[in-house]
């Protein structure tokens, strides 16, 4: 059920041109920026590019939707990151262990992605453990298993990627639907076309990245999860009003491991993605501040760090906001460095929003 | 509640100092030299950087918040720092000049990420975590623009002599001399005490322990992390404080950064980064509540040792760096679930 | 005596602290009793042994003259007794029908195998009880925080009737509110008491107490002082029954 929701400012209702603005800015600052790149950015605005910046925030947007749940329950969850190459290590260092021991590649990969969820569950179910029934606060929760996350990724790669994995994974990971040689006509699905050799590649023509088919079937459940089932109502009313969640009987703490197993769950299925993207199990470094990042697309999305607020696609625009962001800096001469400096500033804008139209989301 | 008495309860209020001797002497004994002079100034020279960031990051858990910038403020200033250091002494300066005037430029930028966090916490009432992390982000890409991503050198020897130099050295029949290494032939034995940066941190942590147990200032900081309400009811001018606040936590970090550039000779925009995780968890362990209202400097000192020790401790041992990470962790929430726990036993006088 | 709910001999202690002593009351299908007493009388504790969040060391409870053992609020809601905190415990952020439901949300098919929550059929059962209690919510999609204080007392009495509440506790029900909307909840509350509901009521306001009680039990320090029939006794007296000045044993 939509919750209406009218632009209050200082008790006076606003009009509702402005509500829907207020309501939708980050949709439109996306506009903005998508046009602004296409004139300033080489090559932005093509159909390559643009399956680009999707198929690389992939893991941002498994990220982030990890954070939406944790973030509308009301608690905070700066593990994910990490989990992330805690998951890639462990997964890649089990595919390649075991296929150099002889195991098929098939049954190899399979493993691996079970070990390497399972890394990730575990850290997630410990600290929902730790937040629910010792009440420790959330942001202490997780990092602390943040902390253990990257201790055990150090143990198992000692700093380097993990490579020699079985053969197949690049193939799946930064596949196509469908492709399209316009000079030969010739076109297949799934993979290249027999008879395209290295140097016609340049001119083959790439329709929808897997990767796009895997976002769309599993943002679409979780946006089912949120919305049209008990759990994902009672998800907002626990980030709501804790204690309303308590008395009208729901098993609060049940739930709240639930969400953090959810988060992590992601969080370690990011990871495999990234393997089977980059063909390596990398671990996380310092600098990359995936967790922040996703924070900050779910805060521009429009919930609010008290719980209680907040929608997939709503995080998603956040997310595919900043990577255009990044993208378009990049195409356009612009320093890397200067995406930190956006987006800080983008999150103020957001989170002043949010202050002066405090009813609309 | 029931009160516990005796023994065990003064045991378990200074579990921290407890925990900090055993671990003491668990890593002499296993890696040996801690309870030398020279074993205890190297974890203290080591310790200088924490302490002073965990100390900024004191003064704003205790009003209930939490500065996300402070590791990378100490990098932009370590790298302004740097930067200024290189460019006075290009143009000719004598180096202790170069350095003093980059010092204090350095101290003055250093205000101005604290001075946009306060505004922005306590005028457009941005949640702190949101705040400080928007400014770290503005505060790295500054950084990173100004050295293109590398670390920015070309900065006069003075530095190092200065950052790594010691605040007395004694020579047998020579005596004692402050702050300069005395010129003596080479292979004579040369007792070197107390770093220098060890001085100056200590001078400042112990300003600010003072400052927030003593003053009116402090008293205040407490009244807000305690209710914001109770203290705006009071007519504390709490949007003004929580700006000075935030502040005094850049300020410190960026002493922090400056002290590394001298240490190091060297500026990087990372520098912190690493130590944003450690000065949040030796401020837990030193018994301050993230809830705010609690917590002290010379408490938070505490954490810092135990962490010190513990990461010198291991290195030591030949563990790899990133197992420190997994000790850090459980640590932090062993320090939290014991004040979940027996929480008249941290906050004993509050 | 034919008492809805009845507590003989309640004792509650909190270590050295007697919260609750030797208390004995009872309340009849509907009838509203209004408990009294200055802070720290042990009405809180009371209602609270009630509605199971605390256990008693001593004494029994009675409902609908059997014995009964509450050992928590989910056996205390789940014979029907309710009680609405000075809080309300509702959820700001979600609308009316939500936090009427909440925890018991009703479910339908969609797309033949998919489990989706029924909200046409909650927004359609929630009006349908509010204008049992005569309670006017315009917009049953906004959100609560947008609603008066009044209006939400309304919703959170609502979602207790909802739920077929035999017993309702209600702590301050009209503390916080506009002078309209308190003569509001007393109609609400004097339309539950017509529907057979036993109702204690808590309230330091006096006019408030008188207006809707049938009977009045004063505690002080835990004990039960004094017990009146409204119409018999005034203002006044009972004052000082709460404050001291009188002791009379029942």
């Amino acid at each position: 059920m939509r919750h209406t929701s009218v632009a209050v400012v200082n008790g006076k209702p606003r009009s509702p041109a402005v509500s829907i603005l207020a309501r939708h800015w980050a949709l439109l600052f996306l506009a903005l920026t998508v046009t602004v790149f296409s004139f300033t950015g080489r090559n932005f605005f093509a159909l390559n590019n643009f399956q680009s910046i999707i198929h690389l925030a992939t893991t941002g947007l498994l990220l982030a939707s990890a954070e939406t749940f944790v973030i509308i329950a009301g608690g905070i969850d700066i593990s994910i990151g990490f989990l992330l190459g805690l998951s890639a290590v462990s997964s890649a260092s089990t595919m390649q262990l075991l296929f150099a021991a002889g195991w098929s590649a098939p049954a190899s990969i399979v493993a691996g992605i079970s070990v390497g969820m399972a890394a990730s569950i575990a850290c997630g179910l410990a600290a929902g453990i730790l937040i629910a029934r010792f009440r420790v606060p959330p942001f202490i929760a997780t990092l602390g298993t943040q902390g253990i996350a990257i201790g055990i990724s150090y143990h198992i790669c000692g700093g380097f990627p993990i490579g020699y994995l079985p053969p197949g994974l690049t193939e799946i990971g930064n596949g196509y639907l469908l492709y399209i040689h316009p000079p030969s006509g010739a076109w297949s699905f799934f993979q290249r076309p027999d008879g395209i050799g290295a140097s016609q590649i340049k001119d083959l023509v790439r329709i929808i990245p897997f990767s796009f088919v895997l976002l769309a079937v599993l943002l679409a459940v979780l946006w089912h999860l949120l919305k049209n089932t008990r759990f994902g109502q009672h998800t907002y009313a626990i980030g709501g009003s804790m204690d309303a969640a308590v008395r009208a009987g729901i098993d609060t703490k049940k739930h709240l491991i639930l969400v953090y197993v959810l988060s992590a769950a992601l969080a370690g299925f990011a990871g495999i993605v990234d393997v089977f993207q980059s063909g390596n199990g990398n671990y996380t470094t310092f600098g990359a501040q995936l967790e922040l990042f996703a924070i900050a697309a779910v805060i521009i999305g429009g919930a609010s760090l008290f719980g209680g607020k907040g929608r997939i696609i709503a995080s998603v625009v956040g997310v595919i906001l900043l990577k255009v962001l990044e993208n378009g800096l990049n195409l356009s001469g612009v320093e890397p460095f200067y995406r930190y400096i956006a987006v800080g500033l983008i999150l103020i804008v957001a989170v002043v929003i949010d202050q002066l139209f405090p009813d609309l989301f | 509640m029931r009160r516990r008495t005796g023994f065990a309860s003064f045991l378990g209020q200074r579990w921290a100092v407890l925990f900090f001797l055993v671990e003491l002497v668990f890593f002499s004994f296993l890696g040996g030299g801690f309870f030398s002079l020279n074993g205890m100034q190297i974890v203290l020279f080591y310790s200088t950087t924490l302490a002073l960031l965990a100390t900024a990051e004191t003064f704003v858990i205790v009003t209930g918040g939490i500065d996300f910038s402070v590791g990378f403020v100490m990098g932009f200033a370590s790298v302004v720092s740097a930067k200024l250091a290189a460019a006075f002494d290009r143009m000719g300066l004598p180096p202790e000049l170069s350095l003093t005037f980059a010092v204090l430029a350095t101290l003055a930028m250093g205000l101005l990420p604290g001075f946009v966090n306060g505004m922005l916490v306590a005028r457009l009432k941005v949640p702190p975590f949101l705040a400080t992390f928007s400014v770290q982000g503005i505060t790295y890409g500054v950084s990173l623009i100004l050295t293109k991503g590398s670390a920015a050198t070309n900065v006069p020897n003075l530095a190092n002599v200065i950052g790594n130099g010691y605040f007395m050295y004694w020579v047998r029949g020579r005596g004692l001399s402050f702050f300069l290494r005395p010129d003596v032939p080479r292979g004579t034995n040369v007792v070197e005490i107390i770093p220098t940066m060890v001085v100056v941190t200590i001078l400042f942590v112990a300003i600010a322990a003072f400052l927030l147990k003593r003053t009116r200032f402090g008293q205040h900081t407490y009244a807000i992390g305690g209710s914001m309400d109770a203290a705006v009811r009071a007519g504390i001018n709490t949007k003004k404080h929580l700006v000075l606040i935030y502040v005094i936590s850049s300020f410190l970090a960026t002493l922090s950064g400056i002290i590394y550039m001298l240490e190091y000779v060297t500026g990087k925009s990372d520098a912190g980064s690493s130590f944003m995780l450690d000065a949040v968890v030796a401020v837990v362990i030193g018994g301050a509540s993230l809830f705010g209202g609690a917590g002290t400097v010379w408490k938070t000192i505490l954490g810092v040792l135990i962490l010190s020790v513990l990461e010198m401790g291991l290195k030591m041992m030949g563990v790899q760096t990133f197992d420190k990470f997994i000790a850090v962790g459980i640590i932090l929430v062993f320090a939290v679930l014991i004040d979940q726990f027996f929480p008249e036993l941290i906050h004993k006088e509050d | 005596m034919g008492y809805l709910l009845e507590v003989r001999d309640i004792t509650k202690r909190f270590g050295g602290l007697v919260a609750v002593n030797n208390v004995s009351m009872g309340v009849h299908a509907g009838e509203v009793v209004g408990l009294l007493g200055d802070n720290g009388a042990g009405k809180s504790t009371l209602i609270k042994v009630i509605s199971g969040v605390y256990q008693a060391e001593e004494g029994k409870i009675f409902f609908q003259d059997k014995e009964v053992h509450i050992a928590s609020p989910m056996d205390a809601l789940a014979m029907g007794i309710e009680t609405i905190y000075q809080d309300l415990a509702l959820a700001e952020n979600l609308n009316t029908p939500a936090n009427i439901f909440l925890g018991r949300e009703k479910m339908k098919k969609a797309l033949g195998f998919l489990n989706v929550l029924d909200h046409p059929y909650m927004q359609a059962e929630s009006r349908k009880v509010l204008e049992k209690l005569d309670i006017l919510i315009p917009s049953l999609r906004n959100r609560i925080r947008a609603l008066s204080g009044g209006q939400r007392q309304a919703v959170a009495i609502s979602r207790s009737i909802y739920w077929d509440a035999k017993f309702l506790i209600m702590d301050e029900p009209t503390a916080a509110l506009g002078v309209a909307e308190q003569k509001k909840v007393i109609g609400t509350i004097n339309l539950l008491k017509s529907h057979g509901i036993g109702i204690i009521v808590i309230s330091h306001q006096m006019h408030d107490v008188f207006q809707v009680a049938d009977r009045l039990i004063i505690m002080r320090r835990g004990e039960k002082v004094a017990e009146r029939i409204t119409r018999d006794t005034t203002a006044d007296e009972i004052v000082s029954l709460i404050v001291g000045a009188e002791t009379v044993a029942r």
